[in-house]
């Protein structure tokens, strides 16, 4: 296990309201370094404004996002992505008008240098930065198993492709931390164990820490080497699959009261 | 759905664009120059009447014009709709460093002041098309800084009224606190004639600046089309797409648009120091909100984002405007003996243009390939929806 490395994001009490609504109350997260771990929970138990937290597009309450090192709390959301925290969308939000390479290039887009003058004149610099964009998108895309479809519109790419297409996007940032927001959406049972091997491949290739927020169980317990569980802005519970499955509040917050007593 | 690949088929299709664009710039230059000055008068009338050389230049600043707003509106999805702020801006730059206006100095820099008219600023032109275009940015700068914070229709309002502010300033800025920055609606005339490298394009040498103001629109296009294609390109495509994605994939919001707006409005300037050049002066009542309107619609209905596509769009309706409605006129008017005053219904005929294209070809003449598949697939969605209703029954 890997949960005992540095942790290279800690979000430290974490408090957000929207109005009178608490949405998320006093959380505190890490994502060990080299890790696979998941944030789990009910449908309107807090995690994708967690999640915005993270990745900056929500400024917390009070607490704090350390990141590498760095607070980022509060800072831009482009500088937190180029930092090395990317992100995939639950429902796809690709470029639709833009081909596969195309989409993965923008990711590139800042750790690329060209200026409008260089651009314009396609300088000796800009010509090699752009070939070597192509040729790493080009790299991403077979990568994640979508080489073939580099020149086609992402709007016209199957649904799995899509999917797909969003990882090898994010992965252009050269992330440290990937998180996944529910990446297994739509997919069948085969399409999820698939994608299990999948992430455990990006871990062991890139050393990259994975955050998932899922809904399938039988991925989250198959992948996770911890869960986190949230309910009504909470932490309730903390620990391994096989601590999760048996721990009686997160039984409760899934299936009610009577559900609980039910499976004693 | 077919998918050929785009990159390979822009690049042909751009050469071939290319060559066509310098082929109709030689066919008017040599016409004009060489041929028609020794043609029959019947030849001559009628390519006075269809194609005045005054009419072609002009619309090679109606191409630089809407290539510069493409950028904006095109390109990165902002609207503005002050563009003829920045075609002001560039004309009066032309106006104040290569005229005589500012009779109380004395500065020439490589300039070509006409004899006796020494006095005023005289820059070399490539100076200040530079300056110009600098100028015209900084104002980009000014304006665009605060207000692209702002969501999209609030940046169209904003715009709109800078559109109106900036020529109504040129229009009263005959005294500014007791300067006179604009000589006010007179205008700045005599302005230089151009000297490159020796070789003067006198007042009336006006192939020599069709064919000059020919080669800025084509740079323009250069510029357009490398950008595009360029790192910037792919930003401001994708924040068009999807903003927050665009975002959270690193892009810089402001910072993109920002460079849109400063880099379209340098199109702007430059086409308006072209535009001074070409007429010998700058005149305040000429930029009004109209003129944003037209360029707006040339890149609108040419095919937003491709080059090409607004290039075909600023021709189509420059010349309409121009020449077209006068001798279509006439000629109706003469074969049918009617007596109907054409130019007079250029609003109600450039609007009847309009709905007729939303209604029929609303991606534009020459849409860009990633428009088209859009607007293509909503018809197949439209069809496929009429034959389940029909099934349905």
């Amino acid at each position: 296990m890997s949960l005992d490395g540095r942790a290279v994001l800690d979000a430290q009490n974490i408090r957000v309201e929207f109005g009178g609504l608490v949405a998320v109350d006093d959380v505190s997260f890490t994502i060990p370094e080299g890790s696979i771990v998941s944030l789990i929970g009910p449908n309107g138990a807090g995690k994708t404004t967690f999640f915005n937290v993270l990745t900056g597009l929500y400024k917390p309450t009070s607490g704090a996002v350390i990141f590498d090192n760095a607070e980022i709390t509060g800072d831009p959301v482009h500088d937190i992505a180029s930092g090395g925290l990317a992100r995939t969308f639950q429902n796809i939000r690709l470029f639709g008008l833009m081909t596969a390479q195309e989409n993965v290039m923008v990711a590139m887009h800042s750790k690329m240098n060209a200026g409008v003058f260089a651009t314009i004149f396609r300088t000796k610099k800009q010509k090699a930065e752009e070939a070597e964009a192509r040729r790493f998108a080009q790299e991403l895309l077979d990568y994640v198993g979508i080489g073939g479809v580099t020149n086609e519109y992402a709007r016209n790419l199957s649904y799995g492709d899509q999917r797909r297409l969003e990882v090898a996007r994010a992965l252009a940032l050269r992330p440290k931390v990937l998180l996944l927001d529910e990446p297994t959406a739509g997919m069948n049972p085969n399409e999820s164990a698939a994608f299990v091997d999948f992430v455990r491949k990006l871990k062991a290739d890139k050393g990259i820490s994975i955050l998932l927020i899922e809904h399938d169980m039988s991925v989250v317990m198959q992948v996770s080497e911890r869960i986190t569980v949230l309910d009504q802005g909470q932490k309730i519970a903390e620990g391994s699959p096989a601590e999760i499955k048996s721990n009686p509040r997160v039984i409760e917050a899934y299936l009610g009261k009577s559900g609980s007593e039910a499976s004693k | 759905m077919s998918n050929t690949a785009p990159a390979h088929t822009a690049v042909s299709g751009n050469r071939k664009w290319a060559i066509g664009f310098t082929s109709v710039v030689a066919f008017f230059f040599i016409l004009n120059k060489f041929i028609l000055p020794e043609a029959g008068s019947g030849v001559q009338k009628f390519f006075n009447a269809w194609f005045s050389l005054t009419s072609m230049a002009e619309i090679m600043i109606w191409i630089i014009m809407a290539l510069g707003l493409n950028i904006i509106v095109g390109y990165a999805g902002l609207l503005d709709l002050g563009y003829v702020a920045f075609w002001a801006l560039g004309g009066y730059v032309a106006g104040w460093l290569m005229s005589p206006f500012f009779s109380g100095l004395n500065i020439n820099f490589f300039g070509n002041p006409r004899p006796g008219l020494e006095f005023g600023i005289h820059f070399h032109v490539f100076l200040v098309l530079i300056l110009g275009g600098v100028f015209t940015a900084i104002w980009g700068v000014i304006i665009g800084g605060p207000t692209l914070r702002l969501k999209s229709d609030y940046l169209a309002l904003v715009t709109l009224g800078f559109g109106e502010i900036i020529p109504q300033f040129m229009l009263n800025g005959a005294d500014i606190a007791g300067y006179n920055v604009t000589n006010g609606a007179q205008g700045i005339g005599g302005l230089d004639d151009v000297n490159l490298f020796g070789y003067v394009i006198g007042t009336f040498a006006l192939p020599e600046k069709f064919l000059m103001v020919s080669l800025m629109a084509g740079a323009m296009i250069f510029f357009s089309i490398r950008l595009r294609d360029g790192r910037l390109g792919r930003a401001w495509l994708a924040i068009r797409e999807d903003e927050l994605a665009a975002s959270m994939m690193g892009v810089p919001l402001w910072r993109t648009k920002f460079a849109s707006y400063a880099i379209g409005a340098v199109g702007g300037g430059i086409g308006g120091v072209g535009f001074a050049i070409l007429v010998g002066g700058v005149y305040a009542d000429r930029f009004n909100f109209v003129i944003s309107i037209i360029i707006l619609a040339m890149v609108v209905m040419g095919g937003m984002g491709n080059v090409w596509g607004v290039v075909v769009g600023a021709v189509t309706l420059a010349w309409i405007n121009s020449v077209g409605l006068i001798q279509v006129g006439e000629l109706v008017n003469n074969s049918f003996g009617t007596n109907i005053n054409f130019p007079s219904y250029q609003f109600l005929l450039f609007g009847l243009l309009l709905v007729l294209m939303m209604l029929f070809r609303r991606e534009g003449f020459i849409p860009e390939a990633r428009i088209r598949m859009v607007m293509n697939e909503d018809k197949v969605d439209e069809e496929v929806s009429d034959e389940t209703k029909i099934a349905s029954k």
